[in-house]
């Protein structure tokens, strides 16, 4: 049983193309589609990291890295956040929200994939 | 001998220098630039006007047939500067507290605002001033002849009536260009002001010319001219006492109240301190213009031949011993003289006439219509004040040419006085007596103008010419006592001070007698005690005499007004003063004034001496007091008012100013937000085609997974050019650079199409028709019409969230349109949304929706825009529901 990234994403799309890249290293993928009880899904069970979108149904990206910055049992899981927007700004959010790493859409597979190896350590 | 042309061109040139000092000053004053225009020693020499033609030629005339009494003349307005000066003050200051525009006004205002008795004052003043208008226009005509008499033929045939005729339209034209300038009626005239100050310069200068040429000139200097004036054919000290009491009396008086006074003195009065330096330099004015009367009359009788007008002497005596230059001189002062009053008056009598009589008069004929005159009132008050200045001159010029030009004249100055004089009780007793009431006063002036018409105004055409012969010596119907120049059987005075003095008496005390025994009305009583006591509000002049107060209960009193703590420190201070042992000082009058100030200073002057009237009772509060205090309350309030007013206006403009922020702000949102939302809709699927294309690549992986990665990259390529699509779609749309087709379809057909094109198949979205309805056709791009028809099915099947969605298409016909409704049965839209959703990329601000790319509705709005048609929101749905409209092409 490999390590557990939690992926928040509503596009299907890209949830099947990172599901894909990720799985093939082992990992076990988890997905999410909803940004209101995204809060939820990760606090019943802990994954190991967390890939957010930014843009979200119900709830933005900033807003659940926030509460999850927040929390005892959820502050330490590395996340690191997508976004289509490309905007410097929300670079800058994200990192001062205390997300791990920050990647624009779209992203080249490699740079996911190796990313998820060094956070996710030996 | 003066070349009559050369005469011609220097007064036009002169008149066009007036023309120009009057342009340049108002000029000025419209820049802002007026200081210097209004200094002392302008206002002074515009009191000059006192001294008119009949001052300037007829002085001289006057002396060699009176004497000394001439002196009479100056001697009034001297009295009245030097002694009298807080009355012009009074004057002054209540003119502009209560912005007063003539001398009508005042007597108007004072009287509770009475129009009556405005008007009784304007018919005093034009009627007086008529015969003195017509005396300037006599004075000039009288000195042009002279020269034509010096030049001889042709200029001797010269029309003079129509000189005359020329000379009044010339005021006319100036005194309506500089004296109705100004929109605001109530502006001043500086232009006209400026102009009379340089005329009065030169009337002065002119006679000391005159004077000095007489006596150094041809009487051997002032020695030598002392010896001939002894030894001249003068009686210069036979004079009658009585004459000269009545003489000084009047011309005091009417330099107070003759309306052209009242305006340069009044009026036109810029700063109450110029009445300081007025009060010794214009009786220092007068002094020079009297100065060389005496000479000139005598040198006049021993030079000129026998039977010479004397009052052309000023004139005549340089012309005589060929002095031109100094002639010509004089003739533009005698000009000036005329001028500057006629204009004055013209201008003060104008707008009497048109305050009081015109303007109400128009007003009430357009009573019905209040509402809809409203804005043209100042518009109409300078269209009666320039058709008043025209009347009024016209009035001038008609009396001219019907008294004939005679001696009759001459004599009219006095008389003219007399009756502007009339005006006197009313004035002096509205602005020094509050008991002076409305019915008083118009008794007062109606009794005086009478009595002044009868005595003095009618019998100066002469016996017969008015009053008949028998009525001037036995009385009108055989009553004697109503003699006109022997009233109440009292003869033998001289007919000059019989009129002033029946006149005045009989004025005086039916105003004095009336207002003792009626009442004032309550606005009256308010006009009085601010007028009465128009100084009262700047400088406490009350005092209280009796230290009658306690001083524990003034100590309370001052507590509550102005704190603890302060009173306390005050009390504390004046006893330590006093020595008083402990905090209470002994209540001494001067503390209690002290204390009033204090508390004026918190509760305004009225309210303050009213309070401590009420707790020192020795005189209680009277009904003045009240009066004075509503007056402040008043002025209180209007001032809060005005604060209130101003601060609405603030709050409107910060309003004004934070809606354009945030319009501003919501705007540079909206566009990073579209930049934003286009950015998030074209990296979306480019995000998945490249991920899933390096997948591929990459390889080894089942060929099912591979074609259907394959699939996935070719519908990301299509929602991406779907999207580029609509960009550009919205982008030529809304630049109206779109080409519409027109072509004629049935609308069923036109629904179907849209149904079908819908990719409805995938969704199990149930859509419900009426055919019958939908048998229509339309005109239209019909191409457009069907991308409208395909967002709006799109949509409803795309967002409808109930569990059996249902798209209702309804179409009817109302008010020359098609319409065609597309209702859902799901959950609607947010009212205060329903708006925003045609805006582009509206669904940006609310994150929460994700999906197209939020362009669909916008390019609806664009096509059904440049159709002729529209859509909208229908409101008051359940579900959410569209309404596209289209105009019945016939």
């Amino acid at each position: 049983m490999g390590k557990r990234v939690l992926l928040i994403e509503d596009e299907p799309n890209i949830i099947e193309a990172i599901g894909f890249i990720l799985s093939r290293d082992g990992w076990t993928i988890h997905t999410h589609q909803d940004g209101q009880t995204a809060m939820a899904k990760v606090l019943a069970l802990p994954p190991d990291m967390i890939i957010l979108d930014v843009m979200l149904p119900g709830r933005s990206g900033f807003d659940i890295l926030r509460e999850l910055r927040s929390n005892d049992v959820t502050k330490g899981i590395p996340v690191m956040m997508l976004t289509a927007r490309g905007q410097e700004k929300d670079r800058e959010l994200a990192l001062r929200l205390g997300a791990t790493h920050f990647m624009t859409k779209p992203f080249s597979n490699s740079e996911v994939r190796d990313y998820v190896r060094v956070m996710m350590g030996p | 001998m003066v070349s009559f042309n050369i005469l011609i061109v220097v007064s036009l040139s002169y008149v066009a220098a007036l023309f120009w000092v009057a342009f340049l000053a108002e000029r000025r004053a419209a820049a802002g630039k007026a200081n210097w225009l209004r200094s002392p020693v302008i206002y002074t020499l515009s009191l000059s006007i006192y001294c008119t033609a009949w001052t300037f030629y007829g002085a001289v005339g006057y002396a060699e047939r009176s004497g000394l009494e001439f002196v009479t003349i100056y001697l009034g307005p001297t009295l009245v500067m030097v002694g009298w000066w807080w009355v012009l003050r009074r004057l002054v200051r209540i003119g502009r507290a209560q912005r007063i525009t003539s001398i009508a006004d005042l007597i108007s205002s004072r009287f509770g605002k009475s129009r009556r008795r405005g008007v009784i004052v304007t018919l005093i003043a034009v009627v007086a001033a008529t015969p003195y208008i017509a005396l300037q226009i006599q004075s000039v005509t009288l000195s042009l002849a002279v020269f034509a008499e010096a030049e001889g033929p042709p200029w001797t045939d010269v029309d003079f009536a129509r000189a005359a005729m020329w000379f009044a339209g010339g005021l006319a034209v100036f005194t309506i260009l500089f004296g109705t300038r100004n929109l605001d009626a109530n502006e001043r005239h500086h232009g006209i002001v400026m102009a009379i100050a340089v005329e009065a310069v030169v009337k002065l200068v002119a006679l000391l010319a005159v004077g000095i040429f007489v006596v150094w000139g041809l009487g051997g200097g002032p020695a030598q001219m002392m010896a001939t004036i002894d030894a001249a054919d003068l009686d210069l000290w036979d004079q009658d006492a009585s004459r000269w009491v009545g003489l000084i009396f009047v011309s005091a008086a009417a330099f107070i109240c003759l309306p052209r006074m009242f305006q340069v003195m009044v009026v036109e009065n810029d700063d109450e301190a110029h009445l300081r330096m007025a009060s010794w330099a214009f009786p220092t004015y007068l002094f020079a213009m009297s100065l060389f009367v005496v000479p000139i009359a005598v040198m006049g009788l021993e030079l000129m031949p026998a039977g010479s007008n004397p009052d052309l002497f000023v004139l005549t005596l340089p012309l005589s011993q060929g002095a031109n230059g100094l002639a010509m001189l004089s003739f533009l002062g005698g000009f000036s003289s005329a001028t500057s009053m006629v204009i004055v008056a013209t201008i003060a009598l104008a707008t009497m006439v048109s305050n009081h009589i015109v303007v109400p008069l128009w007003l009430a004929m357009q009573d019905d219509r209040k509402g809809a005159m409203f804005g043209d009132v100042r518009h109409l008050t300078l269209l009666a004040r320039r058709l008043s200045i025209a009347g009024v001159l016209a009035l001038g010029f008609v009396y001219y040419r019907l008294s004939g030009g005679g001696t009759a004249l001459a004599a009219i100055g006095l008389i003219s006085f007399a009756g502007s004089v009339q005006v006197l009780p009313a004035l002096i007793g509205g602005i020094f007596w509050r008991g002076a009431t409305r019915p008083a006063a118009a008794a007062g002036l109606l009794i005086g103008l009478v009595v002044w018409l009868w005595t003095m105004f009618l019998p100066s055409f002469g016996p017969g010419a008015v009053i008949p012969v028998t009525v001037i010596e036995a009385g009108p119907f055989g009553i004697g006592w109503l003699r006109p120049q022997a009233l109440f059987g009292i003869s033998g005075i001289d007919p000059l001070v019989h009129g002033i003095l029946w006149s005045m008496l009989l004025n005086t005390a039916a105003f004095v007698g009336i207002s003792l025994v009626t009442f004032p009305t309550p606005l009256e009583r308010l006009q009085g005690a601010q007028f009465v006591n128009v100084f009262d509000h700047s400088t406490g002049t009350r005092t209280w005499s009796r230290p009658v107060a306690d001083a524990e209960d003034l100590l309370l009193m001052l507590q509550r007004i102005i704190g603890v703590t302060e009173a306390q420190r005050i009390f504390a201070r004046e006893a330590q003063r006093q020595g008083t042992p402990g905090q209470l000082p002994k209540a001494t009058p001067d503390f209690i004034a002290r204390l009033e100030r204090e508390l004026g200073g918190s509760v305004g002057a009225a309210t303050a001496h009213a309070m401590i009237g009420q707790l020192t009772g020795g005189s209680g509060v009277s009904v003045e007091d009240l009066i004075a205090v509503a007056d402040e309350a008043a002025q209180i309030l209007e001032y809060s008012n005005r604060l209130e007013a101003k601060s609405a206006e603030q709050e409107a403009t910060a309003r004004a100013l934070r809606d354009a922020n945030a319009k501003l702000t919501a705007l540079s949102i909206q566009k990073d937000a579209f930049l934003s939302q286009i950015s998030h809709e074209l990296r979306t699927p480019m995000t998945s085609i490249r991920s899933f294309s390096e997948i591929l690549r990459d390889g080894d992986m089942p060929a099912a997974d591979q074609n259907r990665f394959a699939g996935i990259i070719l519908d990301e390529s299509i929602r991406l050019s779907r999207l580029l699509d609509d960009l550009l779609d919205l982008s030529v749309l809304e630049n109206g650079q779109v080409v519409l087709r027109q072509q004629t379809g049935q609308l069923s057909t036109l629904l179907d199409r849209a149904v079908s094109a819908a990719g409805l198949h995938d969704r199990n979205l149930t859509i419900l028709r009426d055919r019958t309805t939908e048998e229509i056709e339309i005109t239209t791009d019909l191409d457009r019409l069907v991308q409208v028809f395909i967002n709006l099915i799109s949509n409803a099947a795309k967002y409808c969230d109930a569990k059996k969605p249902e798209l209702t298409i309804r179409v009817s016909r109302a008010n020359g349109q098609h319409r065609i409704d597309f209702l859902d049965n799901g959950i609607g839209i947010a009212a205060q949304n329903q708006e925003l959703i045609f805006e582009k990329f509206s669904r940006l601000a609310d994150e929460s929706k994700a999906g197209g790319a939020g362009l669909g509705l916008a390019i609806c709005r664009e096509i059904m825009l440049r159709l002729q048609g529209d859509i909208i929101y229908l409101r008051g749905t359940s579900g959410t529901a569209f309404r596209v409209t289209l105009p019945v092409t016939s």
